[in-house]
């Protein structure tokens, strides 16, 4: 697939606050939000496609920035509580209005974004700037038109779902039904109604009576895209669960369990890192599932639990430095996947501000770069190559010059057309394929 | 080769190397004849050395995981884990207990270099000191919750057995005479991670590196040496990290105060 850049965000200042934390499309793909470091939020906005600017169709462009969540302080325990947005989830369009929610390691929140392009004009007790007219003035009365006026995109907080999680929050995902979601911590699932702040319902509990026993966290979740009552979560161990919620109110027993056997020969003292899922996501259809841990991507029928169907390589170069990657805590970066419309390619980031995409159907893969130099507007992008050793073509990075601080763990595929969201540190990339856009 | 905050280097090319092919080594049997083959000699060591190393590794990142955010808690639980392994294969092998007494092989000398290097800072702060340091471990988890503060902090079951040789090993008049005990190089190195203050973090760390970059010169020369050289390998530790821990122990030792009035306090 060609890539074809069609803007870039940078936030600038480089303190850290504006690191992109999460990406996220709404269900129609017409705004994308993104959440950083810094607790702030930024929505885009696509550009309708007009016929007078043929070549600014599709392009991004800020709607709204809010601050979502500031940093706290835990007395109790003489911790901050990090104001970073781990994940943003729009919720699907009921109204006029958009909402999404957005959460930090222990707060979620629901915001409610609304367009105001009118305002009323001609009151009859008051003037144009709100002041009280003298009475004996008016002479006649007169009804109050709505008038343009710039849009205006008002954004409120309409819930706060506090207090829910003693642990950091990993994950949110909405219900298909549109009035329940959960929330993960390490340790816990909580069920929440999107109306009901004061009280919800934990759903998967597996911290152990006795801490020290702990040896498995949970590290993702999701709801089912179109069963309102089933959910997966992942483990640091490598295993999935399947839950159903109709089965138990506490879902502590999974209705399948997937999880692949250890391959022996590749056994190390890091065989167990590697193997912990950072991100789960179900297909469109419903009917697979895809993870990522450290090295592979994996897709897992839902109907099959002893072994993915389909297993992809990231950066399986890496595996020889896995010592050196535990050193620098590399090793413990969580990467997400993603799906695009129709499931038959799926993407993830890698290292060097590397992004890497698979077709399940050709068996295609390739690596492309989220860069400036590469990536100007409407500049095609060249798939890259990192060798191991032996014949290294011209352009190939060599795996010892691999940039580790430059990691794309942020990755977001438009729902139904071929535009990709990048976030690589704190740049957002979008990308868009050409052939495909201009097919439809 | 240093270790850099930002850029990795590879400075355990060998141990990645060790690591990803699973490399066997032999059962570590007393009655077996390891010095008769070099390739004996250079396989076992190297990678009980490595292990040894990566166990270090994990317990500095556990005890830096204290800072002023929660520690991340996926990533605690997984570095236990790695330590519990290693902990447990070397229990199999019986390095765990292992007590340095008739054997004079180029194992035992090298356990005694190792702990050697990771003891030498450690031994002089250590002496009569009982620390819970496993217990100190697990409070990480429980630091996580204010309502488990009930939890009382005990040593986890894996660790059992060490545990109650430390006992033994802090009455010992004299720790020297027991310096092939990986055992007690262990729990100094608990002590001495738990003792640090966060300060000090640096001067950890640079202890750590100076003997990294000894065990990948000790390697290297263990590799490439027919002959094993013992004591010249010996000396080769002895120097660099001698001055290093000299002056960082008196320091270390005014921090220890500090960190243990902070810790009675609160």
């Amino acid at each position: 697939m060609e890539g074809e850049s069609i803007c870039e965000v940078d936030s600038g200042d480089g303190l850290g606050a504006d690191i992109i934390s999460t990406v996220e499309f709404n269900h129609t793909g017409e705004l994308l939000a993104t959440g950083d470091k810094g607790g702030r939020v930024v929505i885009f906005q696509r550009e309708p496609e007009s016929k007078n600017e043929p070549y600014n169709q599709g392009e991004y462009n800020v709607y709204s920035t809010f601050q979502s969540h500031e940093p706290e302080f835990d007395y109790l325990k003489s911790l901050e509580i990090e104001e970073k947005i781990n994940k943003i989830k729009w919720l699907p369009q009921q109204n006029a209005a958009h909402s999404l929610l957005s959460t930090n390691d222990k707060t979620i929140k629901l915001w409610k974004i609304t367009e105001r392009d009118k305002r009323p004009e001609g009151y009859n007790l008051k003037d144009e700037e709100g002041k009280l007219k003298d009475l004996s003035t008016v002479t006649s009365l007169q009804v109050p038109v709505l008038k343009p006026m710039d849009l205006m995109v008002e954004v409120t907080p309409r819930r706060i779902f506090a207090n829910g999680h003693t642990y950091h929050v990993n994950s949110i995902s909405v219900n298909s039904d549109c009035e329940t979601y959960m929330s993960a911590d390490d340790l816990r699932i909580n069920l929440w109604h999107l109306a009901i702040t004061d009280r919800s319902f934990n759903i998967v509990d597996i911290k152990p009576a006795n801490m020290e026993d702990l040896t498995e966290v949970i590290t993702a979740s999701e709801f089912h895209p179109h069963h309102c009552n089933l959910f997966v979560y992942s483990s640091s161990k490598g295993s999935l669960r399947l839950c159903d919620m109709r089965a138990s109110a506490l879902c502590d027993k999974h209705s399948k369990l997937y999880e692949e056997p250890e391959d022996p020969s590749n056994r190390s003292f890091f065989s167990e890192i590697i193997s912990s899922v950072s991100d789960v996501k179900f297909s469109h259809s419903g009917r697979y599932m895809l993870t990522r841990d450290y090295l592979t991507v994996k897709v897992w029928d839902l109907n099959m639990e002893t072994k993915p169907v389909e297993t992809y390589q990231v950066h399986d170069y890496l595996r020889s430095k896995l010592c050196s990657l535990y050193e620098n805590d590399c090793i413990f970066d969580k990467f997400e996947c993603a799906w695009n419309g129709s499931d038959s390619v799926i993407m993830t980031g890698a290292y060097n501000n590397f992004f890497r995409m698979f077709d399940r159907n050709t068996k295609r893969d390739v690596t492309l770069e989220a860069s400036r130099e590469s990536s100007k507007p409407r500049a095609i992008l060249k798939p890259r190559r990192v060798c191991v050793g032996g014949k290294r073509r011209k352009d190939d990075i060599s795996v010892d010059s691999l940039d580790f601080t430059k990691k794309i763990l942020h990755t977001a595929w438009h729902p139904t057309e071929n535009i990709i969201a990048i976030a690589a540190t704190n740049n957002l990339y979008i990308f868009q394929d050409k052939v495909n856009s201009e097919m439809h | 080769m240093f270790l850099t905050p930002v850029v990795p280097h590879w400075p355990f090319q060998n141990m990645d190397t060790m690591f990803v092919r699973g490399l066997k080594r032999k059962c570590f049997d007393g009655e077996e004849d390891i010095e008769g083959t070099l390739a004996g000699i250079k396989a076992i060591p190297s990678y009980n050395l490595q292990r040894q190393s990566l166990l270090d590794m994990s317990l500095v990142k556990l005890q830096l995981c204290h800072m002023l955010v929660e520690p991340n808690l996926c990533r605690s639980v997984l570095i236990a884990n790695t330590v519990r392994q290693i902990q447990e294969e070397m229990t199999q092998d019986g390095t765990w207990q292992m007590i340095n007494t008739q054997s004079t092989g180029q194992a035992s000398l090298d356990r005694l270099v190792s702990t050697d290097i990771l003891c030498r800072s450690s031994r002089d702060q250590a002496e009569g000191k009982h620390v819970p340091a496993y217990g100190t471990f697990n409070k990480d988890f429980e630091s996580d919750q204010a309502q488990d503060s009930s939890e009382t902090m005990s040593t986890a079951s894996s660790v059992q057995a060490p545990r109650n040789l430390q006992s033994n090993v802090w009455e010992m008049e004299n720790p020297q005479e027991n310096k092939g005990n990986f055992q007690k190089s262990l729990d100094q190195i608990f002590e001495t991670l738990e003792n640090k203050s966060p300060n000090s973090v640096e001067d950890l760390f640079s202890e750590v590196d100076n003997s990294y970059y000894d065990l990948d010169t000790m390697l290297t020369g263990m590799m490439s040496n027919t002959k094993m050289g013992h004591c010249d390998n010996l000396e080769t530790f002895s120097t660099p990290t001698n001055t290093a821990s000299n002056s960082n122990c008196k320091s270390d030792l005014n921090d220890l105060d500090h960190i243990v009035e902070i810790l009675v306090e609160s």
